[in-house]
């Protein structure tokens, strides 16, 4: 019972402030953006090869490579920072405005608290998902079928995806609970969620992919593991991915351990220190 | 509304470090009573109360409601209200504010326009607080505190901010909160903040206790005196000798450990002195509550 008021208002604490929809609509933007984009420029490649040799573009796809799954992943390949931040916002902002007086009074448990907030995030993570991939197939569906291509939407694999990569969505919510937990200091985590997610995991991933036993390690961390998860991302069409790939459920396992790992940590230090 | 129970304190103390916040403090406040605890900035007051609270962990010592520590309240809210500083997410509104812990504590939304109402603020209850003024703040922090109607209320320097109406309708409303059975507990570094509203007192400094008791107590300790002068100090120090009054010489003439004049003046009539000045003298109760407070920072 308390458990359920505490979900309840972690959900109100995330839709009675703009946080929210500002990052929807960031996150709306960045992936229209992408995988409308990218599917009107490989549309165009593919309708016009000559041109695109021409003009000195060499994209030729990989044998094999489906377009549609591809565009589509956008959604979670680069959407997923945005879950992350909500979720690492939903905690250093109590720290931040100082918060977590009221919030201790109204449920001294604070374990309670802490896991309506990794609740809470999952499904606002899973929300995000939702719309993230309503983007990816809006506009990377028009510009395949803009260029006559298969959008593939009557395909249930295309909607394996579509489900696996919001089920990743909503781990990647958690992973921010977990993150903000353990770095409180709301700039010190949206610094960490940038830098980690733009430019360090992107070096590890392809630094990892060179060697056999580190491309081992590669696998498990977070970006390849939701890649493995959701089952296509443009990593890997970019070479930036590694080698070795683990099943869909490794994947989502890796990231749901990642994200109860870092909650269960931050929850017995910060969390538990003295609210001044 | 919850009964109202005692607030206990026991060999309570708090160490940040070196530093020795709140030291082996031990009192009670009792149901039905407003009690002002009183100390200077940096006395241990906030620590004792976010203790108290649940908010930070005692070094040693147990602080109670009633026996119960505040983690183990089985409806926190509905059992006390605290307001500790006006902390609050600049972007949401009076209402979705309260809303927010009402949620938590699984009480009746009805509560949130209740208690905007009973401070003032229900034409503000959807303005974002990030735009409140100070003493609005302290007036949301006040309804967070009556949001589960509880028997005990606990309010961190709640006169801050307020203007001179605000304070008035503050102390009538603490008096009229005791008056239903509640608990009250209200700090503050200034004695004449609140020596109008409190009916008992602990004052604390450097984290201990220095006096603790009804304010009577304290209005004892600054009993007045009596202040008499004459042109013939030898005669009018015979004639306070006759009558058996106590008394010490100063510049102004005499102090004389009498309240009333009257007496003093008789004494002197009868003994035919010719007197240049006679009154009381009153220390106040700010004059005993700062030399309390200087004697702790001596110990």
């Amino acid at each position: 019972m308390r458990a359920v008021r505490a979900l309840g208002s972690e959900f109100q604490k995330v839709f009675t402030t703009r946080m929210w929809w500002l990052i929807a609509i960031l996150l709306v933007a960045y992936v229209a953006f992408l995988a409308g984009g990218f599917g009107a420029f490989l549309g165009w490649t593919i309708e016009n090869p000559d041109a695109a040799q021409t003009s000195g573009n060499n994209t030729q796809l990989p044998p094999g490579m489906q377009l549609a799954p591809l565009l589509y992943s956008f959604a979670s390949s680069v959407g997923y920072v945005f879950p992350v931040l909500l979720g690492a916002l939903a905690v250093t902002g109590e720290f931040r405005h100082k918060t977590l007086t009221p919030t201790f009074l109204a449920e001294p448990r604070r374990t309670t608290v802490l896991s309506a907030k990794f609740g809470s995030q999952l499904v606002v993570g899973a929300g995000l998902g939702v719309v993230a991939f309503a983007t990816s197939v809006g506009t990377g569906a028009a510009a395949l079928a803009a260029f006559g291509l298969d959008t593939e939407l009557d395909t249930s694999d295309t909607w394996a995806l579509i489900g696996r990569g919001v089920l990743a969505m909503a781990l990647w919510g958690a992973i921010g609970v977990g993150l903000g937990a353990l770095v409180p200091n709301q700039v010190a985590a949206i610094v960490i969620v940038i830098a980690f997610t733009q430019f360090i995991e992107p070096i590890l991933r392809l630094a990892a992919s060179l060697n056999e036993v580190t491309a081992q390690i590669g696998q498990f961390l977070p970006g390849a593991a939701s890649d493995a998860l959701v089952g296509a991302s443009f990593y890997n069409i970019a070479a930036v991915g590694s080698p070795e790939a683990l099943e869909w459920w490794q994947g989502g396992l890796a990231l749901l351990t990642i994200g109860v790992v870092a909650t269960v940590i931050g929850g017995a230090t910060t969390w538990r220190r003295d609210v001044s | 509304m919850a009964a109202g129970m005692p607030i206990e304190i026991t060999g309570l103390s708090k160490r940040f470090g070196p530093v020795t916040a709140v030291d082996d403090l031990s009192f009670t406040v009792a149901p039905g009573r407003v009690t002002g605890f009183l100390g200077p900035n940096g006395a241990g007051k906030t620590t004792t109360l976010r203790v108290l609270l649940g908010l930070e962990r005692a070094t040693a010592g147990t602080a109670t409601f009633g026996g119960t520590r505040y983690r183990d309240l089985a409806r926190p809210l509905e059992t006390v209200g605290a307001s500790l500083d006006a902390n609050f997410h600049p972007g949401r509104s009076a209402k979705q504010h309260l809303a927010v812990y009402a949620t938590a504590a699984g009480l009746s939304k009805s509560r949130v326009p209740a208690v905007l109402e009973t401070v003032g603020l229900s034409e503000f209850a959807g303005r974002r607080v990030g735009g409140f003024s100070l003493g609005m703040r302290q007036r949301l922090s006040l309804a967070y505190t009556l949001l589960g109607d509880p028997g005990v209320l606990v309010l961190d320097e709640p006169v801050n901010g307020l203007d001179p109406e605000g304070i008035r309708w503050i102390r009538g409303f603490l008096q009229s909160l005791a008056h239903e059975g509640r608990t009250v507990l209200v700090s503050s570094h200034l004695l004449s903040e609140v020596q109008q509203s409190v009916d008992d007192i602990v004052i604390i400094s450097r984290g201990r206790l220095v006096k603790s008791g009804p304010l009577s107590g304290l209005e004892l300790e600054a009993a007045p005196r009596t202040v008499v002068d004459s042109p013939d100090r030898l005669r009018l120090a015979g004639a306070l000798d006759q009558a058996g009054l106590e008394y010490t010489e100063d510049g102004e003439g005499f102090v004389v450990d009498e309240p009333d004049p009257g007496r003093v003046g008789h004494a002197a009539f009868v003994a035919g002195v010719e007197l240049s000045s006679l009154h009381r003298l009153t220390s106040g109760l700010e004059d005993s509550f700062l030399s309390l407070v200087s004697g702790g920072e001596q110990a």
